[in-house]
């Protein structure tokens, strides 16, 4: 089977979120990716140094360079002419693309896949991951979005898969991009983030949330994430949510701070390796999946954590 | 303009859903449904669109059981003025639930058709954008903010780095996210009202839409349960356990 990844990339380099989906690929059969973008030589030549590449298509137009869906739909199209699986990461620009992929060739994608148990055969969690479903598809073509924390990384380097320029038909004319409010950390990267320390409903507001919170995660060199309802109340930006419907992490260490354990946020957290949860209920349901409790009010308990490590 | 929304019905939020001992699904049996929550905010937002005067008419489809009858009612109570629903038993795939939605499309001509990002019982998050691709329109999704002006939308989306806005022609599919509004609650009267409103019952077959599944399921598991750990007495107990861990 040959099978097309497409690469999240800043036009420079690749994202993590590439090496996870490749090692999905990989399982299937022989890897080629996508680069599409503007300017985004550099980012092909990152890609064709990841270990098990056989070829890397570029796709260089200004029209590629915000990944717009209906842009980049029909140019993955035409590259699936020569492919039998597209894969995805379960990135939001992923489950933008994906979708409409899977449509324009009349097949159903298989979402944010968590391993590869056959050809056509996948397990995908259902339900906020209450429960995993073992599906397999009938159609000629396989569109799937990949789970990151369900797949190792592939090495960054080792490969030397040739590059191939591929055009595209450009501007579908159907949308622009017009602007982003990208956020700017110091701090590492959620998804890829050894420890994660998370702040729920109980942290009031933002200045609170980044008095209490922020220390904490400096300290451990953590990234910082949040409940729904606290992105809800404005503590934090979007795309601070670990959950169900918003990041799916599975760090070393998983702090929750003031977050009663709803099983959506569960859904995006609890496959973390040990999770700490700090809340003032004995009974919040968090606890039923914390490896170590404390029981304590965040508002000492945290600068006293903060303060003695 | 005329905006469609299509609504699921859903699992509720707050029950936590038990795999059957069988291996086959999950249990629905003597559970509480609802309205998709996604759904619930699409149908606000077209609520928002029609009072903004930018509307004249949102039509709720569903596409499911004779029950589904309950979540569009709903929709009407919150203020659609007409529902259409699909009725089928059988469990409808996202590519499927896109080409009826695209039939319905085509007689209903809407500017807008708003669906919520994802259904939290399959967690597919597939089907606007397959509706969209089928259409040759634009999509915005994972939508926290919809500004019609003219002969465009202007969407801001809810991305990993933080928020994008892209700007589509009209007509143009929208998804929503959680950020977008929050929904109303039906009061009694419009309750009441609802139930004198049109809601039209067809099938898949009306359409010409094959709804046979394209993904077999051959077993549904229960995920690997965590056990509780353990509970320390105070923070020095803590500070030993990270440290245990390697991180402090
Ligand atoms: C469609 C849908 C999608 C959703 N997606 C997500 C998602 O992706 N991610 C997500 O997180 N949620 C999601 N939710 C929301 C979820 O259902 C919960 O509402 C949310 O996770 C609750 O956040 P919380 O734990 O911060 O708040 P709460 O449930 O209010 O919990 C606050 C906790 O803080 C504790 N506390 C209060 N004061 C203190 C103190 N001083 N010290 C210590 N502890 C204290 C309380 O005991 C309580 O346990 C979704 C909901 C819906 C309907
Ligand atoms: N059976 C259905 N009936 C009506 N709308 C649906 C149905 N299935 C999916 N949708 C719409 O598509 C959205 C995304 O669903 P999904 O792609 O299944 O995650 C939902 O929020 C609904 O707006």
């Amino acid at each position: 089977m040959k099978t097309l990844v497409w690469v999240e990339h800043d036009n420079a380099s690749v994202k993590d979120a590439t090496l996870h989906t490749v090692t999905a690929a990989a399982k299937l059969g022989e890897v080629h990716l996508l680069v599409a973008g503007s300017g985004c030589r550099a980012a092909a030549e990152a890609a064709a140094k990841i270990a098990g590449v056989a070829k890397v298509h570029v796709a260089d137009n200004a029209a590629y360079e915000h990944a717009l869906a209906e842009n980049v739909a029909p140019l993955i199209v035409e590259l699936m002419g020569h492919h039998d699986a597209f894969l995805a990461p379960a990135t939001t620009t992923g489950k933008n693309v994906a979708p409409r992929v899977a449509a324009l060739l009349d097949v159903m994608q298989l979402s944010d896949i968590l391993s590869v148990e056959g050809e056509k055969t996948f397990t995908r969690p259902i339900y906020a991951g209450n429960a995993i479903a073992t599906v397999e598809s009938s159609d000629a073509k396989l569109v799937i979005t990949v789970r990151g924390t369900a797949f190792e990384k592939a090495a960054a380097e080792g490969g030397s898969a040739a590059i191939e320029d591929v055009a595209g038909a450009g501007d579908a004319g159907l949308s622009s991009f017009v602007g982003a409010e990208l956020a700017k950390s110091e701090r590492p990267e959620l998804t890829s983030a050894k420890v994660i320390v998370s702040g729920g409903r109980a942290l009031k507001d933002s200045e609170t949330f980044e008095q209490y919170i922020m220390p904490l995660a400096d300290k451990l060199g953590a990234a910082v994430g949040a409940s729904r309802a606290a992105v809800d109340a404005g503590y934090v930006p979007n795309d601070y949510q670990v959950g169900q419907t918003g990041k799916i992490v599975a760090p070393e260490v998983y702090i929750a701070v003031g977050i009663s354990g709803a099983i959506q946020h569960l859904a995006g957290m609890k496959d973390s390796k040990t999770i700490i949860a700090i809340n003032k209920d004995e009974d919040a349901p968090i606890f039923q999946v914390a490896d170590v409790g404390l029981v304590a009010d965040l508002f000492s308990a945290v600068p006293e954590l903060t303060g003695k490590l | 303009m005329k905006i469609l929304v299509p609504v699921k019905r859903v699992i509720d939020y707050n029950v936590k859903p038990r795999v059957k001992a069988d291996g086959t699904g999950v249990d629905l049996a003597n559970v509480k449904m609802s309205m998709n929550p996604f759904d619930e905010i699409a149908v606000e937002e077209a609520i928002r669109i029609k009072e903004a005067g930018k509307a004249e008419e949102i039509v709720a489809v569903s596409v499911g059981p004779a029950k589904a009858q309950d979540t569009l009612r709903t929709a009407l109570a919150m203020g659609a003025d007409r529902a259409i629903l699909i009725e089928t038993d059988a469990e409808v795939e996202p590519l499927a639930v896109a080409k009826i939605l695209k039939a319905i499309v085509a007689e209903e001509n809407p500017g807008l058709v708003i669906l919520g990002k994802q259904a939290i019982d399959d967690d597919s998050n597939q089907t606007g954008q397959m509706l969209a691709a089928l259409l040759g329109r634009p999509q915005g999704t994972f939508a926290s903010k919809v500004e019609i002006d003219g002969d465009h939308v202007a969407v801001t989306r809810e991305v990993d780095g933080g928020l994008e806005t892209v700007k589509l022609s009209l007509p143009a599919i929208v998804t929503t996210d959680l950020r977008l509004n929050e929904p109303r609650y039906a009061s009694l009267p419009n309750i009441m009202k609802a139930k004198k409103k049109q809601l039209d019952v067809k099938t898949a077959a009306d359409y010409g839409v094959d709804i046979a599944p394209r993904l077999k399921t051959l077993k549904v598991s229960e995920p690997p349960v965590r056990v509780a750990g353990v509970k320390v007495a105070d923070v020095d107990a803590l500070v030993a356990k990270l440290k245990e861990l390697g991180v402090a």
